[in-house]
């Protein structure tokens, strides 16, 4: 069994994965909805990026801190056991644009991802998975605080 | 007895115009020992103590007559004060234990019943409760906050706090404050401890493990930084204990010291632990040393299923009885005791057939003058202070009444502190932060250093002035609010309100955030503008390093300058819709 420091550093220094990480921002750009990506408001950016908003559903799972010990960079993992996962993305209500990140996932893939997020305020942060044309949802609050002052 | 001869003729001469001139030998025997005679109940005892803040020789403190609770916590213990609590656990008024959990009479009543706490007091008394029942079926737990809070464990970096619990017999301990120093010294003081250290919410950031970190942690599959829980015999019964830091402490605290470690409640890793502890490990019971608060920890007894036991610290609560929260499992026994080293927790428990059958509890107040010290741990303790003593020792100021933090905000101990930062950093308005810890010095005692290093002593002492808004100081209020009131415990963090200086304001504690907050007024008479700034004075940054002098030498210079600690006008704000709530008393 790999343990988490191999599977990380498999990931930073393996060759392949590398490769495939500077060939994403391309990948990446070619799919770019600008459109979603730049909306400052997330029903319309859910529906320009998805064509409509999602349904909240117990099968997805979002893991964030309720109270985030740095707005700069907000752990969230998002997984879901549902089959045919076309795409996961995320968007924070908050943030001057919501939409934070969409992974495109490739059939046969586990889907489950992990990023760290910037958010300037509480928020309530929402993953949408699309899988089999459907759209599916988890929301959660997390809080960003000035900190300090603890007893 | 501690008190220098001018203070104790100042006191005598106080309790006597009071009328309540201690009685020769207080000390009864009889009375003391009626009071540690702990009927021996089950075949596990749990002796449990939390939030000392370094104070290893007695001292004086006064409870909360303001601890609001909010939503769901309305009413509910750990949110009464003075009578409220009194009937709520059906303590008699005026009686020893009155003093102890409430501020009732309490200038008076500190004068008859004395000191409080001690570890030299402490020992004695740990060592009675294990011997009566059985030293081998006993365990010492301690919930944190142990490292900080005194000059001496500023000084030798929280070494002397290791000793002084290696000699109390601490066999485990969770932390908080303890996370203040930095990472490889927390490290240090781990190794050092003769007990185990545990937190199952502490992880490894990912940056870390791939920096190499992974030569000293617990666990690199799980990415646990400290052991999560261990397991005890004893009684006949096998007893698993989970250890739960601070969530907050990234939060509340200096990141910067501790990098590479990562926190939070975890409820639903510590779900998985128990479960995982329950099927494999053949426990009788499941105990949790916890810092969560107290309201964190009845929201998690809520939400985890499968814990006896969550022995709480953090919120400084001394709570008579403990609470009985219901969940899928069962039922969850919360209980939490204090601070200062204020209490001693005897929790007893009767294990048979694979579980926890019932229970005794007692929250022991421990008054110094009805316990002697123990020599060994006395001698320690001169040890560690002697280096320190000219420090220590220095006469400040005649205290011109009754010096306090403990409470929702400001206490006079804090104006103090807020007046010494505008008065010697000319500003208009100062800062303070709401700990919860700080020691008490009643009316006519002299002020020492010790005592401005009680209320002020942490490992980032420096303070700073600067230019801010009116709107910038709205949103800190606002901020440090929502985590004292918000409904849901989770979103809160434990502290008090933030003390200020040069203004008053107005607060609703029931509303949501960016609403509790208004007329914000100066001194003067001025409303608080929010374009307008402000030269502002305060300590303890989380975020970077400050540039000022250290807080206590500000303090000092402020006392030393006035040689009276009093008051000129308390600022503390106008509270709405809290009439009628149990969690205060005399408040205007």
């Amino acid at each position: 069994m790999m343990n988490r420091r191999k599977v990380i550093k498999a990931l930073a220094t393996g060759g392949a994965l590398i490769g495939a990480s500077v060939l994403m921002p391309g990948l990446a750009l070619a799919g770019w909805n600008k459109e979603a990506f730049g909306s400052e408001n997330q029903g319309m950016a859910m529906k320009s990026l998805l064509g409509a908003e999602p349904a909240a559903s117990a099968d997805v799972s979002l893991k964030a801190p309720s109270i985030a010990e740095n707005g700069a960079v907000v752990p969230v993992t998002v997984k879901t056991a549902v089959a045919n996962v076309e795409s996961i993305s995320i968007f924070v209500e908050g943030n001057p644009t919501p939409l934070v990140a969409e992974f495109m996932i490739p059939a046969g893939t586990k889907a489950e991802v992990s990023t760290r997020i910037r958010m300037g305020k509480t928020s309530n942060i929402t993953a949408v998975v699309k899988a089999d044309g459907q759209l599916l949802s988890a929301s959660q609050e997390t809080k960003v605080t000035i900190g300090g002052c603890g007893g | 007895m501690s008190m220098s001869r001018r203070e104790f003729a100042q006191l005598m001469g106080l309790a006597g115009a009071a009328g309540m001139l201690p009685l020769q030998g207080f000390a009864a025997k009889k009375q003391s020992s009626e009071l540690y005679e702990v009927p021996s109940f089950g075949n596990v005892r749990l002796l449990h103590i939390t939030d000392c803040h370094a104070q290893l020789m007695p001292v004086y403190f006064r409870e909360p007559n303001v601890n609001l609770g909010i939503g769901g916590a309305r009413g509910n213990a750990p949110h009464l004060v003075g009578d409220k609590l009194l009937n709520h656990f059906g303590i008699r008024a005026n009686s020893l234990e009155a003093h102890a959990f409430t501020s009732l009479n309490y200038d008076s009543a500190a004068l008859k019943y004395g000191k409080v706490g001690g570890f030299a007091h402490i020992k004695t008394l740990i060592n009675r409760l294990r011997q009566s029942y059985g030293s081998e079926n006993t365990l010492l737990l301690d919930g944190g906050d142990t490292w900080q809070g005194s000059g001496t464990a500023y000084k030798t970096r929280g070494m002397d706090m290791v000793e002084a619990s290696n000699d109390l017999g601490v066999d485990i301990m969770t932390g908080h404050w303890e996370f203040t120093y930095h990472q490889e010294e927390v490290l240090k003081n781990i190794k050092a401890f003769n007990g185990e250290f545990l937190a199952q919410n502490v992880f490894i950031t990912e940056d870390a493990l791939f920096e190499g970190a992974d030569d000293y942690i617990h666990d690199e599959d799980s990415g646990r930084v400290f052991k999560p829980y261990t397991i005890r015999e004893m009684g006949g019964a096998r007893i698993a204990v989970i250890g739960q830091c601070f969530p907050r402490t990234k939060i509340a605290n200096p990141a910067r010291f501790i990098p590479d470690w990562t926190f939070d409640i975890y409820d639903d890793s510590l779900q998985e632990l128990v479960d995982e502890i329950r099927g494999s490990e053949s426990v009788d019971a499941v105990i949790v040393i916890s810092h969560n608060g107290m309201d964190v920890d009845l929201e998690m007894a809520r939400r985890v299923s499968g814990v006896d036991v969550i022995l709480g610290g953090h919120t400084h609560d001394g709570i008579p009885a403990p609470t009985i929260v219901k969940n899928n499992g069962g039922k969850t026994l919360v209980c939490n005791v204090g601070s200062n080293g204020k209490f001693v927790g005897v929790m007893d428990l009767d294990i048979r057939a694979g579980k926890v059958q019932d229970f005794r509890y007692r929250l022991l107040p421990v008054f110094s003058d009805l316990i002697p010290a123990d020599s060994q741990m006395t001698k320690l303790i001169e040890d560690i202070r002697a280096p320190h003593m000219p420090w220590l020792s220095e006469e400040l100021a005649v205290a011109d009444e009754l010096m306090f933090r403990r409470g929702n905000f400001n206490g006079t101990f804090d104006q103090v502190i807020c007046d010494a930062l505008r008065n010697v950093n000319d500003a208009h308005i100062s800062l303070s932060p709401g700990f919860r810890w700080g020691t008490t010095v009643l009316k006519g005692q002299m002020v020492t250093m010790e005592h401005v290093l009680d209320q002020t002593c942490l490992t980032y002492p420096e303070t700073y002035v600067r230019e801010m808004k009116g709107e910038e100081l709205k949103l800190i209020l606002e901020d440090v609010a929502d985590n004292l009131f918000n409904p849901d415990p989770y979103l809160q963090s434990g502290g008090d309100m933030v003390r200020v200086g040069g203004f008053d304001y107005v607060c609703d504690p029931t509303q949501s955030i960016g609403k509790r907050i208004s007329e914000m007024t100066l001194d003067n008479g001025e409303k608080v503008e929010a374009s307008k700034s402000y030269k502002v004075s305060g300590w303890a940054t989380v975020g970077s390093r400050s540039e000022g002098a250290d807080i206590w030498d500000v303090v000092a210079t402020h006392l030393r300058d006035r040689k009276v600690a009093s008051i000129d006008k308390l600022n503390t704000p106008k509270l709405k819709n809290v009439a009628g709530n149990p969690g205060i008393m005399d408040y205007s």
